[in-house]
Order: C-alpha cells, then sequence, then structure tokens
C-alpha cells in the first residue's frame, strides 16, 4: 500500500513527477496548471536534485526538453491549451528524433486565449499529431487525480519504451479538483540510463551519436516515417487501455474519456434506475485508440452516444471505429461548460428512445 | 610547358607534400575526414577546423556535446566528430539550456548564424545568457541567410543588397541591424563576449585563442560566452572568395569592429 493524501490534481501530477525519478522539468506558468510548477519549486530539487526552470516561454520549454531528453535523461514539460499549442513545433522535432518525453495538457476552454475553465477541445490536436508531419504521441486521458498520478508513472515507462513523447491529457477540473489519491514509492534517479543514442558525450571506445530530425535524402526520410509508423502500429496492437462498465447486455452505450466518463458513469445509473439498459466504454488511451473494441461492440448494440466537452472530435474516431455497424451519436457542451448527467440523460431519451 | 611535363611537376610536388615530415597542417583528429557541403571560400569551414582544433588541444571531445540548429551549419554535425543534437530554427539556446542542465560537468556549445541566433531566437538567446547559462554560443554573422539563398539578416548591414532587399537594406523601412553582441554584453550572466573574424591569418589564429579561452571560462564555470565571428557568403554576396573577404575587411568590420566587448571580471 501507498502513502495515501488528498491533494489537488496538479500538485498530485507534480508529487508523482517527483517520485517517478523524474531528472527535470521545464516549463512555463498557465491556468489551470500553475501549481505543477509552484508545487515542484517548493519540493522537487531540494528533495531528489532534480533540474527545475521556469523557461521564458513555452516553446523554450520545449527545446530545453528536447536537449535534456537527449541525453537520456526522464524529463517533463506541463501545460495548458494555448501552451500546448507553442510546443507543437518541438513535439514534432522530438517525435522526428524519437526522443522519450512526458508531457501534460490541461486542457482548457478554446479557440484562442478562450477560458480558463476545463475543456476537452484539444482532442484533434493531441491525438492526430498536433504539429507538422506524419507523428503521433501517445496520449493517456486520465479521469481521476489518482489516474493522473499513475499515468505519470505508465507514462514515462511508455516514452522510454517506444523512444516517443508520451501525453497525458487532463483537464482544468480535474488539475484543479482535490481527491484522495494513493501514491506509489519515491523510484531513485538513475545517474545515466545508458541509452545507445543519448548524446552524454562520445564514448572513448566508441562512435559520436547525433540526434537529428533531418534527412535531406527523400528516401532516408520515408525509412525514418516508415519506422515512426510501425512503431504506432506496435502501440496499436500492445498499448491500448480502456474500462467498460455494463457493456454484457447494454442495448446502447455512452462513450466519453477524461472527465466527461465521470459523469457518464452517473448517467447509466440514472438510466438503469428508469430501465434503459445503459454501459459505458472510457478509452484511457485516445492515441492508440481503442479500435477493435468499438468495433466488437458495434452490432451488439442499438446506438452510441459520444459525449465530449467540445464540438465533436473523438466521435469521429467512434465512427470510424464502428465502420457504420451501429447509430454513432455526439452530445457536447463547449467553451468550458461541464454537462450535468441528467442532461446527457435527456439528451440521450431524446436521441435514442 | 607541355601538358606531360606539367602533369610530372604537379606529382612531384603533391608526393612532396604528403610526406609526413613536409607536413605543416593537419587535420585535427576531431574533425571528421569527409567533404564538406559548403561552397568554396565559406568561413563555416575556418571555423569547424578551429572549433575541433580547440576541442582536440583541450582534450576534451569525450566531454563536449555540440547544438547545431537550422542554417547552413544544420549539417556540422557531419563533420565535428562530438556528440551533436540538430535543433530548431532559433532554439540552440533552449536545446543548450537542456544539455548543461542535466550533464553540467560537460562542455556544450552551440554553432549559430545571425538569422536563427538574432531574429527567431533572439528570446532563447537572451533569456540563456540573462539566465548565465555556462555555454559557449559560436555566432557566425555574414549579414545573410545562406541556407534559403540570400534574403536580408537581422545583422545586414545598411544599404547591403539581399535577394529581400533588393536596393539595399534602408533602416527606415527595414530597420537597423542588431548589434547583438553589445546587447548581451550589458546582461550580468554574460561573462565574455567577444568579435572575430576568420577573413585572414591573422584573424584566425586571434578567433581561435578566443574559443580556447571560451571553452576555459566554461570549464571554470563563469557563465555565458559568445564568440561572434564576422565571416563570408561568398555564394549570396555573389563574390569571389577572394573578393567576399576583402568585404568583410572593408564593409563588414568597420561596422562590427573586432574585439573583446565584455571579458570575465576574475581572470
Amino acid at each position: 500500500m501507498g502513502e495515501k493524501k488528498l491533494m489537488k490534481g496538479n500538485e498530485a501530477l507534480a508529487e508523482a513527477m517527483i517520485r517517478a525519478g523524474c531528472d527535470a522539468y521545464f516549463g512555463y506558468p498557465i491556468t489551470p496548471q500553475s501549481e505543477v510548477l509552484e508545487y515542484l519549486s517548493r519540493e522537487a530539487t531540494k528533495r531528489t536534485g532534480m533540474v527545475l526552470i521556469q523557461a521564458e516561454s513555452e516553446v523554450a520549454a520545449i527545446n530545453m526538453i528536447y536537449g535534456a531528453a537527449g541525453c537520456g535523461k526522464r524529463v517533463m514539460t506541463t501545460s495548458s491549451s494555448p501552451g500546448i499549442s507553442l510546443m507543437q513545433e518541438g513535439l514534432s522535432y522530438i517525435a522526428s528524433a524519437e526522443l522519450p518525453c512526458l508531457l501534460a495538457n490541461v486542457n482548457r476552454g478554446g479557440p484562442g486565449l478562450g477560458t480558463i475553465q476545463p475543456a476537452q477541445g484539444d482532442y484533434f490536436q493531441s491525438v492526430k499529431g498536433g504539429g507538422h508531419g506524419d507523428y503521433h504521441l501517445l496520449v493517456l486521458a486520465p479521469y481521476s487525480v489518482q489516474e493522473t498520478v499513475d499515468f505519470v508513472k505508465l507514462g514515462f515507462e511508455l516514452a522510454e519504451k517506444y523512444r516517443t513523447p508520451v501525453m497525458i491529457l487532463s483537464d482544468g477540473a480535474i488539475g484543479q479538483m482535490m481527491e484522495k489519491v494513493e501514491l506509489f514509492p519515491q523510484i531513485e534517479r538513475v545517474p545515466d540510463r545508458g541509452f545507445p543514442w543519448q548524446t552524454s558525450g562520445k564514448p572513448i571506445n566508441g562512435e559520436r551519436r547525433y540526434i537529428t530530425s533531418l534527412h535531406i535524402q527523400p528516401e532516408k526520410m520515408e525509412e525514418i516515417n516508415r519506422r515512426l509508423q510501425a512503431k504506432y502500429k506496435k502501440m496499436q496492437e500492445e498499448e491500448v487501455r480502456f474500462q467498460s462498465m455494463q457493456i454484457d447486455d447494454a442495448e446502447y452505450i455512452l462513450t466519453a474519456f477524461g472527465l466527461v466518463s465521470r459523469i457518464c458513469m452517473k448517467t447509466v445509473q440514472l438510466g438503469r434506475a428508469k430501465g434503459i439498459k445503459l454501459g459505458m466504454i472510457r478509452p484511457q488511451t485516445l492515441f492508440p485508440f481503442p479500435i477493435k473494441q468499438f468495433a466488437e461492440i458495434a452490432p451488439k448494440v442499438k446506438g452510441i452516444l459520444d459525449v465530449e466537452m467540445n464540438a465533436g472530435q473523438m466521435v469521429e474516431d467512434v465512427r470510424l471505429a464502428v465502420e457504420g455497424k451501429t447509430r454513432v451519436e455526439f452530445y457536447g457542451r463547449m467553451g468550458g461548460v461541464i454537462p450535468s448527467p441528467e442532461e446527457v440523460l435527456q439528451h440521450f431519451e431524446q436521441t435514442f428512445l | 610547358m607541355n601538358q606531360e611535363v606539367l602533369e610530372k611537376n604537379l606529382t612531384v610536388v603533391e608526393e612532396d607534400i604528403c610526406i609526413r615530415e613536409n607536413l605543416v597542417y593537419e587535420r585535427p583528429s576531431t574533425l571528421i575526414d569527409i567533404e564538406m557541403h559548403y561552397c568554396p571560400g565559406c568561413g563555416h569551414s575556418t571555423v569547424h577546423k578551429i572549433l575541433m582544433e580547440v576541442v582536440q588541444e583541450l582534450g576534451i571531445q569525450n566531454d563536449t556535446i555540440g547544438v547545431a540548429p537550422v542554417g547552413c551549419s544544420v549539417f556540422a554535425y557531419h563533420y565535428l566528430d562530438v556528440d551533436m543534437q540538430q535543433a530548431a530554427h532559433g532554439r540552440a539556446c533552449a536545446v543548450a539550456t537542456g544539455i548543461k542542465r542535466v550533464l553540467p560537468d560537460k562542455y556544450v556549445f552551440t554553432y549559430q548564424g545571425d538569422g536563427d541566433l538574432a531574429a527567431i531566437g533572439t528570446g532563447e538567446t537572451i533569456h540563456a545568457a540573462n539566465r548565465g547559462e555556462n555555454i559557449l554560443v559560436i555566432f557566425i554573422n555574414n549579414g545573410i541567410y545562406g541556407m534559403t539563398s540570400g534574403q536580408m539578416a537581422p545583422t545586414t548591414i545598411p544599404g547591403m543588397v539581399t535577394t529581400t532587399s533588393p536596393y539595399g537594406r534602408d533602416v527606415e523601412v527595414q530597420g537597423h541591424p542588431l548589434k547583438i553582441g553589445e546587447l548581451l554584453a550589458l546582461l550580468p550572466g554574460v561573462c565574455y563576449i567577444t568579435r572575430q573574424a576568420v577573413n585572414s591569418a591573422a584573424n584566425v589564429r586571434k578567433c581561435k585563442k578566443a574559443i580556447k579561452n571560451a571553452f576555459e571560462y566554461q570549464k571554470r564555470k563563469l557563465g555565458f560566452s559568445m564568440v561572434e565571428i564576422v565571416s563570408n557568403c561568398p555564394s549570396n554576396w555573389k563574390m569571389a572568395p577572394v573578393e567576399s573577404n576583402k568585404y568583410v575587411e572593408n564593409t563588414m568590420i568597420p561596422y562590427y569592429p573586432l574585439g573583446d566587448i565584455k571579458v570575465p571580471e576574475v581572470k
């Protein structure tokens, strides 16, 4: 049993980062995730000697991540929607150069400066690449403070396993709310991970290493692209994570990720109390997406209602997965508005019954 | 002289040069022995050579990590036999910060052009300097965007013709050249700023000494160093190499005077 505490989502995320043996954090303040940098500033360096820099911008922060990740270090940054947009160039370089790192987007309402309230409008940006070129982030979507903590540890492991940037797609509510959380024990920082590709000084009896995303020969660049795509295919086969609830006898499925899946859990209860056979699927990995799981359940149900805090983004992946084998409808609120369980049920009844 | 005799004489000279005892110059072991992509007469190859001579002389090849961002020198990692990272345009100082902070005992340098360092990367440059990041910035100032074939740079001098200032840089419209060395020298985190050139043998020697000084300051953890090198771009200046070196001497250097701009207080 780990240590149990009552913690705010962003602070729990920072605590998990320290405990995961993170070597360096580079970040820039932005609401609603500034507590991460504040908490680390109080705790991180004195406890583990971890490097911490408040960068001059998100652009600088993600490039500091590139440099430190390239030295084989365990590194992380966090931000919220507008800041994540600024990091997209760097993320494209990191994905192409195949450097492991972890980032969290505490999603707020947009577009533009938007609002500081929770939203899920960054789904497309998170799962479809975000920056230029053909690449993906591995995206984990926590629905609680506990899962945020668990995904920090898992996220580092996956980043290093696949040499890829991993994103935790959280939101302003999960970042700001307090919940009971069980913390994993401190993992010691590793002085030298010894990755063969890390630029930590040319080995005395070995070849020098270089990290690059530049390949002028188109055949070479295609080869890099093929390698990335093979990696994403392997993730699709091995890393899909999802949770289902009461799907065995379900006639209709609600699907949602992150915060909204908690709301939909309540909607399932309310529906069941009225005799409606509702079930729920909650993707925990948004990329890779649980394509197979949706394809399998589609012929067995009368319909799927996808609920999101955006104008309908994950619903496109649900529709692609079910290939028209069942009716897929969407309900969403935008701009930082959180739907209520009753509202979702009402919309479901109007749409399907 | 007929062709046959000429060839014979040339062969003899080549053979003489190749006798080890006759050598006056050797490629430093830290510079990879392949053909460079730089244009004939370009200062990059000279700076690569002296930089790697310093790395060899200081015996720090296994402890040095370089950063080459976008620009003509983005391929520096093909030539410099040390661990290297290629960086996004303008972000070298941020990347170098990430490297140096997690490996504080290694020597870290960036190798940047004027567009990279003083236009798109001005923010990263100033803030890395102001934090006193203990790194060396090699800054090639040739007043032009070489890689993208000759556009105006932040350091293009007034009146200089480029593809995007075809009537000469008009400071009323296009602003003034940015003397970033002088600007950085104001910051307390900065330990050493010097402006050098590689257009003559004497200047090459002085420039090499400056690079060596900078690595020694880094070893003593004195803070941010920048060696600005006023250089040429024969292809995009549309000049022969010798002519371009004269332009450096007669036009560039008067605008960007050579010498130390800031030196460490504690020597």
